[in-house]
């Protein structure tokens, strides 16, 4: 057997679980392991600018791959600055293992040099986190932290290595575990066929059902088997933001996403409904409004993974613990072999209510001669990559319009920090995205706010040629802090103005990629061709949008599903 | 509602932190808190009693669950099951004052286990509620220390909780 030093069974490790690229940055608790992998070539290590970013890129590529990221940090700030990117990943239930160093264990607890107590203070937002104690423990605890990080409802796992867990003269016997077994951790690998089949019969005899899909789906390589479904009950579908994707949005029985920005049709059919099939979503606070006014009429079957997202907020009538694929397909299976077929007619007034929804709102917005308006971007946007891009974007009033104008057919596309809503996700997340997969368009949608919050990545970006395009809507203000205060607070706009924006073009060029400014309307298409067309150059688009537009619909404060601001003035 | 939940705990470094932990991330709430190791080294169990309306309570094991550390769990106040409360309490034993004060630890079965000219120490086992009434019988005022031990607990009959 195999005699290695604890720094080389960890990259020996990362190889043997097939990690290509890992995203980090050195410092002194983790040299050894910096030293580990100079002296091999099958890891690749991309150097970040700052440690929140070698996060986001690890999640952004977890989110487009289904394969969970990798980072690696020192102990101390190194690991204090991954909390950002964790509690992102986390929130959204993405895989994702991040190696942090640690002072050496005889030091720990004694306020040393870089000391942080990076397992107390990782917990909350982790979905386990593991300790070296022993350095033979090291290609076990690696297995492990993976196999936590990629199974069951998913998630981010730390692993804490004390710097004389990976003294370089001191070997070890090497092998690496095929299989883990953790006699506390058994996720559900199917549902509860009785349940199912309850589920079915209350599916087949519902008359204003609607399908209610989340993250869930795409985290659970279910796609599939949801569309199928779908379309053979005929049924409405809507989708959370975390779950665009999950089903065509072009489809005609997608009514598009729901929630406080989702669309006036999605958010009636749900309050109007008498039977919600959620899968794989949590009924979180963005999507149901107040909870005691949620969907009077709708009884729920709610399929999770995670048996604590089930009845959290909302009540669920039938529950089903399991993987979502293996649920659904059963159901499949069931609704083909059931003698009883859906309600004819009443799916058919229940499609004539909601056509009629439609018809009166869709998504629409006022259009301008003179201004920019960012949906329009969005729109164009869209139809220049043919709806194929992956597009990252950062938090704010741009995310909601890129997730309402950019119809998405295919999941793992759109990828945005949903949960945690964490601004200066947007650029890392297109990085990691572009380096795994440098054939496809990778846009990132920001606002001026959000991209001067991990702008020093445009370095990054220079250093492993990742041609991204940034598509800043620039609205000079925190427009969506503004839009609630024009709205909550008499318009008084405390501290949403940036006043001292940089020249964006001039940073840009300075990292040595293309800067275009957009102001005028009619340059619009031709600069954003322009831009396309180069594919191997990160080109920044600031685009002097509306500074004055509000997202629209928006669920009234506290009020039902179906309460909604269509517009500055319309209240329905 | 009280409610007293049992764990199966793996007996490792950090796990005890990460229940505790949880309840303060989630805003439950803890009254006792009981950990030991069990008979086999690998495990520790842990007894918790908190309040919350059955949703609360609901999630509360569901989240404890999903905690990996966590092997198993059992709600105690579900079933038939036996609680008991270990005290250790100092109490001011002058003059007549010593003579009742044995009296009713007599009375509530307790035992005295330390004396001084002016001090008994006083060990009683049982339900809380038996421990607040002992408090309550040997008035406050003489009362120097109480040390409780927190809620420990078990099914009756044949149920255990174990691998």
């Amino acid at each position: 057997m195999e005699l290695l030093s604890g720094a080389d069974m960890l990259i020996r490790s990362l190889q043997d679980e097939g990690i290509e690229y890992i995203y980090g940055y050195p410092g002194g608790a983790a040299l050894h392991i910096y030293d580990a992998l100079f002296r091999q070539d099958k890891v690749k290590h991309i150097l970040v600018r700052h440690e929140q970013a070698a996060v986001h890129m690890a999640d952004g590529y977890a989110r487009a791959s289904g394969k969970p990221g990798t980072v690696l940090v020192t102990s101390g700030p190194g690991a204090t600055n991954t909390i950002t990117g964790i509690a992102t990943a986390f929130m959204d239930s993405i895989p994702m293992v991040v190696l942090c160093g640690q002072v050496a264990s005889t030091l720990i607890g004694e306020d040393a040099f870089q000391e942080t107590d990076m397992i107390g203070v990782s917990r909350p937002v982790v979905k386990h986190n593991l300790s070296v104690r022993h350095p033979e423990e090291i290609p076990e605890i690696i297995r492990k932290a993976y196999y936590i990080a990629s199974t069951g409802r998913p998630g981010p796992v730390v692993v804490d290595i004390p710097k004389d867990m990976t003294t370089p003269n001191e070997r070890y016997e090497y092998a690496f575990p095929n299989k883990v077994k953790l006699r506390s951790y058994n996720p559900a690998v199917r549902g509860h066929t009785g349940q199912i089949r309850k589920a079915v019969d209350m599916l087949l005899a519902a008359k204003r059902p609607i399908i209610y899909a989340g993250g869930g789906v795409i985290l659970g390589k279910a796609t599939e088997q949801l569309t199928e479904l779908t379309r053979t009950l005929g049924y409405p579908i809507t989708n959370t933001l975390m779950g665009i994707g999950c089903y065509p949005a072009s489809d005609k029985q997608h009514l598009g996403w729901l929630g406080m920005h989702g669309t006036y049709e999605s958010n009636m059919a749900m309050h109007h409904s008498d039977l919600i099939l959620a899968v794989g979503a949590r009924f979180d606070d963005r999507v149901t409004n107040a909870t005691e006014k949620f969907c009077p009429g709708a009884r729920i079957i709610h399929i999770d993974i995670d048996p604590a997202s089930i009845s959290k907020t909302v009540e669920a009538d039938v529950p089903i613990v399991g993987p979502v694929d293996a649920v659904l397909r059963e159901m499949i299976g069931m609704v083909k072999e059931a003698r009883q077929d859906p309600d004819a007619d009443a799916l058919k007034s229940w499609w004539k209510q909601i056509d009629d929804w439609r018809a009166f709102h869709g998504m629409r917005y006022e259009t301008s001669d003179e201004a920019i308006k960012p949906q329009e971007v969005i729109e164009m946007l869209h139809r220049l990559t043919n709806g194929e891009a992956y597009v990252t974007s950062d938090v704010g009033q741009h995310q909601m319009f890129a997730a309402q104008y950019y119809k998405f057919d295919k999941p793992n596309r759109w990828i945005n920090s949903g949960g945690l809503g964490t601004m200066g996700f947007g650029l890392p997340a297109a990085m990691g995205v572009k380096l795994n997969y440098p054939d496809d368009e990778v846009l990132c949608i920001t606002g001026e706010g959000s991209i001067q919050m991990n702008i020093q990545e445009l370095s990054t970006c220079s250093q492993y040629d990742l041609p991204v395009k940034i598509i800043n809507l620039n609205n000079q203000a925190l427009g969506m802090v503004k839009q609630w205060q024009d709205m909550n607070y008499e318009s008084r706009h405390s501290q949403s103005y940036m006043e001292s924006l940089p020249d964006f073009i001039k940073l840009a060029e300075a990292y040595g990629h293309v800067g275009i400014r957009i102001e005028r309307k009619e340059d619009l298409e031709p600069k954003l061709k322009e831009a396309l067309a180069m594919k191997d150059k990160l080109v920044f688009l600031d685009i002097y949008v509306d500074r004055f537009e509000h997202v629209y619909p928006m669920q009234v404060a506290r009020g039902a599903m179906k309460d909604m601001w269509l517009s500055k003035t319309e209240r329905v | 509602m009280r409610r007293i939940i049992s764990v199966l705990l793996e007996n490792e470094p950090g796990a005890l932190s990460r229940v505790v932990g949880l309840f303060s991330q989630r805003n439950y709430n803890i009254e006792t808190l009981t950990v030991a190791p069990t008979e086999d080294e690998t495990l520790s169990r842990l007894t918790v009693t908190t309040t919350g309306s059955d949703k609360v309570i609901e999630q509360i094991t569901k989240q404890l669950n999903k905690l990996i550390e966590v092997v198993k769990l059992v709600d105690l106040t579900e079933g038939a099951h036996i609680e008991r409360e270990l005290m250790l309490i100092k109490l001011k034993a002058t003059g007549a004052q010593r003579a009742e004060i044995k009296r009713t630890v007599d009375i509530f079965r307790g035992q005295i286990v330390d004396v001084t000219s002016t001090v008994y120490t006083v060990q009683l086992a049982g339900r809380s509620d038996k421990l607040d009434a002992f408090i309550q019988a040997v008035g406050t005022t003489g009362v120097l220390e109480v040390v409780r031990s927190g809620v420990s607990g078990i099914a009756r009959g044949e149920k255990v909780l174990s691998l």
